[in-house]
Protein backbone atom coordinates (compact mmCIF):
# COMPACT_ATOMS: atom_id res chain seq x y z
CA UNK A 1 0.00 0.00 0.00
CA UNK A 2 1.24 3.46 -0.84
CA UNK A 3 3.50 2.91 -3.82
CA UNK A 4 1.59 5.05 -6.31
CA UNK A 5 0.89 7.73 -3.68
CA UNK A 6 4.59 7.76 -2.91
CA UNK A 7 5.68 7.85 -6.55
CA UNK A 8 3.35 10.78 -7.21
CA UNK A 9 4.48 12.64 -4.10
CA UNK A 10 8.14 12.01 -4.69
CA UNK A 11 7.99 13.06 -8.34
CA UNK A 12 6.09 16.22 -7.46
CA UNK A 13 8.51 16.98 -4.63
CA UNK A 14 11.55 16.61 -6.87
CA UNK A 15 9.94 18.73 -9.60
CA UNK A 16 8.97 21.44 -7.14
CA UNK A 17 12.59 21.72 -6.12
CA UNK A 18 13.46 22.54 -9.70
CA UNK A 19 14.50 19.12 -10.99
CA UNK A 20 13.15 18.02 -14.34
CA UNK A 21 11.24 14.90 -13.38
CA UNK A 22 9.25 12.20 -15.14
CA UNK A 23 7.08 9.68 -13.36
CA UNK A 24 6.29 6.42 -15.16
CA UNK A 25 3.47 4.02 -14.38
CA UNK A 26 4.59 0.40 -14.74
CA UNK A 27 1.28 -1.11 -13.69
CA UNK A 28 0.15 -2.21 -17.13
CA UNK A 29 -3.50 -3.20 -17.10
CA UNK A 30 -4.21 -1.54 -13.77
CA UNK A 31 -2.98 1.96 -14.30
CA UNK A 32 -3.68 4.40 -11.52
CA UNK A 33 -0.88 6.90 -11.44
CA UNK A 34 -2.74 9.19 -13.85
CA UNK A 35 -5.67 9.16 -11.44
CA UNK A 36 -3.52 10.00 -8.41
CA UNK A 37 -1.82 12.74 -10.44
CA UNK A 38 -5.19 14.07 -11.59
CA UNK A 39 -4.41 13.83 -15.32
CA UNK A 40 -6.54 10.81 -16.22
CA UNK A 41 -8.59 12.75 -18.74
CA UNK A 42 -5.54 13.93 -20.62
CA UNK A 43 -4.17 10.46 -21.41
CA UNK A 44 -3.94 9.96 -25.16
CA UNK A 45 -0.98 7.65 -25.65
CA UNK A 46 0.71 5.45 -23.10
CA UNK A 47 3.93 3.64 -22.22
CA UNK A 48 3.15 0.62 -24.40
CA UNK A 49 2.29 2.82 -27.39
CA UNK A 50 5.74 4.36 -27.10
CA UNK A 51 7.46 0.97 -26.81
CA UNK A 52 5.59 -0.27 -29.87
CA UNK A 53 6.44 2.84 -31.85
CA UNK A 54 2.79 3.89 -32.18
CA UNK A 55 3.55 7.23 -30.58
CA UNK A 56 6.69 9.09 -29.72
CA UNK A 57 7.66 9.91 -26.18
CA UNK A 58 6.67 13.57 -26.41
CA UNK A 59 3.18 12.63 -27.55
CA UNK A 60 2.69 10.30 -24.63
CA UNK A 61 4.18 12.44 -21.85
CA UNK A 62 1.62 14.55 -19.99
CA UNK A 63 2.90 17.79 -18.57
CA UNK A 64 1.67 18.47 -15.08
CA UNK A 65 -0.50 21.57 -14.84
CA UNK A 66 0.77 22.52 -11.40
CA UNK A 67 4.47 22.12 -11.99
CA UNK A 68 6.27 22.73 -15.27
CA UNK A 69 9.14 20.40 -14.45
CA UNK A 70 6.94 17.36 -14.08
CA UNK A 71 5.79 14.90 -16.72
CA UNK A 72 3.68 11.77 -16.39
CA UNK A 73 3.97 8.69 -18.59
CA UNK A 74 0.80 6.67 -18.07
CA UNK A 75 0.58 2.90 -18.28
CA UNK A 76 -1.57 1.12 -20.76
CA UNK A 77 -5.00 0.12 -19.52
CA UNK A 78 -5.71 -2.79 -21.78
CA UNK A 79 -2.72 -4.69 -23.04
CA UNK A 80 -1.03 -7.59 -21.40
CA UNK A 81 1.91 -7.17 -19.08
CA UNK A 82 4.40 -8.78 -21.41
CA UNK A 83 4.10 -5.71 -23.62
CA UNK A 84 6.87 -4.21 -21.51
CA UNK A 85 9.93 -5.73 -23.15
CA UNK A 86 13.32 -5.28 -21.55
CA UNK A 87 14.70 -3.55 -24.64
CA UNK A 88 11.61 -1.38 -25.05
CA UNK A 89 11.59 -0.27 -21.43
CA UNK A 90 15.34 0.31 -21.52
CA UNK A 91 15.03 2.52 -24.58
CA UNK A 92 12.18 4.61 -23.13
CA UNK A 93 14.00 5.06 -19.82
CA UNK A 94 17.17 6.02 -21.62
CA UNK A 95 15.30 8.65 -23.65
CA UNK A 96 13.56 9.93 -20.51
CA UNK A 97 16.92 10.13 -18.78
CA UNK A 98 18.21 12.45 -21.47
CA UNK A 99 15.38 14.91 -20.90
CA UNK A 100 15.03 14.64 -17.14
CA UNK A 101 17.10 14.77 -13.98
CA UNK A 102 15.00 12.14 -12.26
CA UNK A 103 12.81 9.36 -13.58
CA UNK A 104 10.49 7.92 -10.93
CA UNK A 105 9.16 4.45 -11.75
CA UNK A 106 5.92 3.47 -10.05
CA UNK A 107 6.09 -0.30 -9.63
CA UNK A 108 3.02 -2.50 -9.43
CA UNK A 109 2.57 -4.82 -6.47
CA UNK A 110 3.93 -8.31 -6.55
CA UNK A 111 7.02 -9.79 -8.13
CA UNK A 112 5.73 -10.24 -11.64
CA UNK A 113 6.85 -8.79 -14.90
CA UNK A 114 5.78 -5.17 -14.39
CA UNK A 115 7.55 -4.98 -11.04
CA UNK A 116 10.74 -6.57 -12.31
CA UNK A 117 10.76 -4.16 -15.25
CA UNK A 118 10.24 -1.17 -12.96
CA UNK A 119 13.30 -2.06 -10.91
CA UNK A 120 15.55 -3.63 -13.53
CA UNK A 121 17.14 -0.37 -14.67
CA UNK A 122 16.98 1.40 -11.30
CA UNK A 123 19.78 3.31 -9.59
CA UNK A 124 17.81 3.88 -6.39
CA UNK A 125 14.93 1.91 -4.96
CA UNK A 126 12.42 3.14 -2.40
CA UNK A 127 10.81 0.17 -0.69
CA UNK A 128 7.39 1.26 0.52
CA UNK A 129 6.34 -0.80 3.52
CA UNK A 130 3.46 -0.75 5.98
CA UNK A 131 4.06 -1.78 9.58
CA UNK A 132 2.29 -5.05 9.00
CA UNK A 133 3.72 -8.58 8.79
CA UNK A 134 2.84 -9.44 5.20
CA UNK A 135 4.02 -6.10 3.91
CA UNK A 136 7.37 -6.38 5.69
CA UNK A 137 7.88 -9.89 4.42
CA UNK A 138 7.03 -8.87 0.85
CA UNK A 139 9.47 -5.99 1.13
CA UNK A 140 12.21 -8.36 2.15
CA UNK A 141 11.45 -10.50 -0.88
CA UNK A 142 11.59 -7.43 -3.10
CA UNK A 143 14.99 -6.62 -1.61
CA UNK A 144 16.16 -10.06 -2.63
CA UNK A 145 15.02 -9.44 -6.19
CA UNK A 146 16.59 -5.99 -6.23
CA UNK A 147 19.87 -7.51 -5.19
CA UNK A 148 19.87 -10.27 -7.78
CA UNK A 149 17.75 -9.44 -10.81
CA UNK A 150 18.60 -5.88 -11.73
CA UNK A 151 20.80 -4.66 -14.53
CA UNK A 152 23.32 -3.48 -11.95
CA UNK A 153 23.42 -6.96 -10.42
CA UNK A 154 23.80 -8.61 -13.82
CA UNK A 155 26.65 -6.28 -14.78
CA UNK A 156 28.31 -6.65 -11.39
CA UNK A 157 27.98 -2.90 -11.00
CA UNK A 158 27.49 -1.06 -7.75
CA UNK A 159 24.23 -2.35 -6.28
CA UNK A 160 20.98 -0.38 -6.33
CA UNK A 161 20.77 2.03 -3.40
CA UNK A 162 17.89 0.83 -1.26
CA UNK A 163 15.77 3.08 0.93
CA UNK A 164 12.96 2.29 3.32
CA UNK A 165 9.78 4.32 3.45
CA UNK A 166 7.28 3.33 6.09
CA UNK A 167 3.72 4.45 5.36
CA UNK A 168 0.40 4.21 7.19
CA UNK A 169 2.19 4.59 10.50
CA UNK A 170 -0.01 5.05 13.57
CA UNK A 171 2.09 6.23 16.54
CA UNK A 172 -0.77 5.65 19.00
CA UNK A 173 -0.97 2.00 18.06
CA UNK A 174 2.79 1.61 18.18
CA UNK A 175 2.78 3.10 21.68
CA UNK A 176 0.16 0.57 22.71
CA UNK A 177 2.27 -2.26 21.34
CA UNK A 178 -0.25 -3.07 18.65
CA UNK A 179 1.80 -2.11 15.65
CA UNK A 180 5.38 -2.76 14.59
CA UNK A 181 7.51 0.27 15.33
CA UNK A 182 9.77 1.98 12.85
CA UNK A 183 12.75 0.51 14.74
CA UNK A 184 11.29 -2.99 14.46
CA UNK A 185 10.82 -2.71 10.71
CA UNK A 186 14.22 -1.15 10.20
CA UNK A 187 15.87 -3.84 12.25
CA UNK A 188 14.16 -6.66 10.36
CA UNK A 189 14.88 -5.23 6.92
CA UNK A 190 18.19 -3.54 7.85
CA UNK A 191 17.61 -0.68 5.46
CA UNK A 192 18.37 3.00 5.50
CA UNK A 193 15.25 4.89 6.57
CA UNK A 194 14.12 7.50 4.07
CA UNK A 195 10.99 8.50 5.92
CA UNK A 196 7.90 7.64 7.87
CA UNK A 197 4.50 8.77 6.62
CA UNK A 198 1.74 8.72 9.21
CA UNK A 199 -1.58 7.12 8.40
CA UNK A 200 -3.55 10.17 7.42
CA UNK A 201 -6.91 11.22 6.08
CA UNK A 202 -4.97 13.66 3.90
CA UNK A 203 -3.74 10.78 1.71
CA UNK A 204 -7.29 9.72 0.90
CA UNK A 205 -8.40 13.32 0.38
CA UNK A 206 -5.51 13.87 -1.99
CA UNK A 207 -6.19 10.78 -4.07
CA UNK A 208 -9.89 11.59 -4.14
CA UNK A 209 -9.05 14.95 -5.65
CA UNK A 210 -6.20 13.80 -7.90
CA UNK A 211 -3.65 15.97 -6.14
CA UNK A 212 -0.34 14.49 -4.97
CA UNK A 213 -0.51 14.63 -1.17
CA UNK A 214 2.83 16.43 -0.99
CA UNK A 215 1.02 19.55 -2.23
CA UNK A 216 -1.10 19.50 0.92
CA UNK A 217 1.56 21.07 3.09
CA UNK A 218 -0.90 21.68 5.91
CA UNK A 219 -1.15 17.93 6.41
CA UNK A 220 1.18 15.63 8.33
CA UNK A 221 1.47 13.25 5.38
CA UNK A 222 2.31 16.10 3.01
CA UNK A 223 5.05 17.32 5.31
CA UNK A 224 6.36 13.81 5.84
CA UNK A 225 6.68 13.35 2.07
CA UNK A 226 8.47 16.70 1.79
CA UNK A 227 10.94 15.54 4.42
CA UNK A 228 11.42 12.32 2.54
CA UNK A 229 12.27 14.12 -0.69
CA UNK A 230 14.71 16.38 1.16
CA UNK A 231 16.38 13.38 2.73
CA UNK A 232 16.59 11.66 -0.63
CA UNK A 233 18.38 14.76 -1.93
CA UNK A 234 20.88 14.52 0.88
CA UNK A 235 19.51 16.67 3.69
CA UNK A 236 19.69 15.36 7.22
CA UNK A 237 16.32 15.79 8.87
CA UNK A 238 14.88 14.28 12.03
CA UNK A 239 11.95 11.93 11.44
CA UNK A 240 8.72 13.61 12.45
CA UNK A 241 5.27 12.29 13.36
CA UNK A 242 6.58 9.34 15.34
CA UNK A 243 5.26 10.45 18.67
CA UNK A 244 1.81 10.38 20.12
CA UNK A 245 0.03 13.60 20.97
CA UNK A 246 2.24 16.15 19.31
CA UNK A 247 0.57 18.98 21.22
CA UNK A 248 0.28 17.62 24.74
CA UNK A 249 3.34 18.36 26.77
CA UNK A 250 2.12 16.11 29.54
CA UNK A 251 1.45 13.17 27.31
CA UNK A 252 4.83 13.49 25.69
CA UNK A 253 6.36 13.54 29.14
CA UNK A 254 4.71 10.28 30.07
CA UNK A 255 4.84 8.71 26.65
CA UNK A 256 8.63 8.98 26.60
CA UNK B 1 -5.22 10.97 23.79
CA UNK B 2 -5.46 11.20 27.53
CA UNK B 3 -2.98 10.47 30.23
CA UNK B 4 -5.16 7.61 31.35
CA UNK B 5 -4.72 5.89 28.02
CA UNK B 6 -1.02 5.89 28.55
CA UNK B 7 -1.15 4.16 31.86
CA UNK B 8 -3.65 1.72 30.55
CA UNK B 9 -1.64 1.11 27.40
CA UNK B 10 1.66 0.64 29.13
CA UNK B 11 0.19 -1.53 31.83
CA UNK B 12 -1.34 -3.96 29.39
CA UNK B 13 0.68 -6.98 28.35
CA UNK B 14 3.04 -6.53 25.46
CA UNK B 15 0.50 -6.47 22.65
CA UNK B 16 0.60 -8.13 19.28
CA UNK B 17 3.47 -6.11 17.85
CA UNK B 18 6.09 -8.12 19.70
CA UNK B 19 4.59 -11.34 18.36
CA UNK B 20 4.70 -9.86 14.87
CA UNK B 21 8.32 -8.87 15.32
CA UNK B 22 9.38 -12.31 16.51
CA UNK B 23 7.54 -14.09 13.73
CA UNK B 24 9.00 -11.77 11.12
CA UNK B 25 12.55 -12.13 12.38
CA UNK B 26 12.37 -15.91 12.05
CA UNK B 27 10.58 -15.77 8.72
CA UNK B 28 12.89 -13.25 7.14
CA UNK B 29 15.99 -15.12 8.30
CA UNK B 30 14.55 -18.28 6.78
CA UNK B 31 13.63 -16.55 3.51
CA UNK B 32 17.08 -15.04 3.23
CA UNK B 33 18.83 -18.33 3.83
CA UNK B 34 16.76 -19.90 1.06
CA UNK B 35 17.44 -16.97 -1.24
CA UNK B 36 21.19 -17.06 -0.74
CA UNK B 37 21.39 -20.71 -1.58
CA UNK B 38 22.85 -21.27 -5.03
CA UNK B 39 20.16 -22.23 -7.55
CA UNK B 40 22.02 -25.33 -8.69
CA UNK B 41 21.59 -27.20 -5.39
CA UNK B 42 18.55 -29.33 -6.31
CA UNK B 43 20.16 -30.40 -9.57
CA UNK B 44 23.44 -31.12 -7.83
CA UNK B 45 21.60 -33.31 -5.37
CA UNK B 46 19.90 -35.24 -8.17
CA UNK B 47 23.11 -35.82 -10.07
CA UNK B 48 25.02 -36.96 -7.01
CA UNK B 49 22.19 -39.33 -6.28
CA UNK B 50 22.38 -40.69 -9.82
CA UNK B 51 26.13 -41.31 -9.48
CA UNK B 52 25.76 -43.05 -6.14
CA UNK B 53 22.97 -45.17 -7.51
CA UNK B 54 25.38 -46.60 -10.06
CA UNK B 55 27.19 -48.32 -7.22
CA UNK B 56 24.82 -48.52 -4.31
CA UNK B 57 21.09 -48.26 -4.38
CA UNK B 58 19.92 -45.47 -2.16
CA UNK B 59 16.83 -43.34 -2.24
CA UNK B 60 16.41 -39.59 -2.60
CA UNK B 61 16.35 -39.00 1.16
CA UNK B 62 19.78 -40.60 1.59
CA UNK B 63 21.49 -37.60 0.06
CA UNK B 64 21.22 -34.26 1.75
CA UNK B 65 22.86 -31.14 0.44
CA UNK B 66 23.29 -28.21 2.77
CA UNK B 67 24.60 -24.81 2.03
CA UNK B 68 25.62 -22.30 4.64
CA UNK B 69 27.30 -18.99 4.61
CA UNK B 70 29.45 -17.96 7.54
CA UNK B 71 30.91 -14.55 6.96
CA UNK B 72 32.93 -14.73 3.77
CA UNK B 73 33.04 -18.50 3.89
CA UNK B 74 30.63 -20.68 2.01
CA UNK B 75 30.17 -24.20 3.24
CA UNK B 76 28.67 -26.88 1.07
CA UNK B 77 27.82 -29.88 3.14
CA UNK B 78 27.04 -33.26 1.57
CA UNK B 79 25.64 -36.00 3.66
CA UNK B 80 25.13 -39.42 2.14
CA UNK B 81 23.69 -42.23 4.15
CA UNK B 82 24.72 -45.57 2.74
CA UNK B 83 22.66 -48.67 3.46
CA UNK B 84 24.14 -50.82 6.20
CA UNK B 85 24.74 -53.84 4.03
CA UNK B 86 23.78 -55.18 0.66
CA UNK B 87 22.42 -53.02 -2.10
CA UNK B 88 25.71 -53.64 -3.88
CA UNK B 89 25.43 -54.73 -7.43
Amino acid sequence: MGKTTTAAAMAMGLAQRGHRTAVVDFDVGLRNLDLIMGCERRVVYDFVNVINGEANLNQALIRDKRCDNLYVLPASQTRDKEALSVDGVGKVLEDLGKLHDYVVCDSPAGIEHGATMAMYFADDAVVVTNPEVSSVRDSDRMLGILASKSRRAENNAEPIREHLLLTRYVPERVARGEMLSVEDVQEILSLKLLGVVPDSQAVLNASNAGIPVILDQASDAGQAYSDMVSRYLGEELPVRFLEVGKKGLLSRFFGG
Amino acid sequence: MSLLDYFRGDGRNKGSASVARERLQILVAHDRAARDRPPYLPKLQQEILAVINKYVSVDMNAVSVNYEQEGSQEVLELNIVLPESGGRS
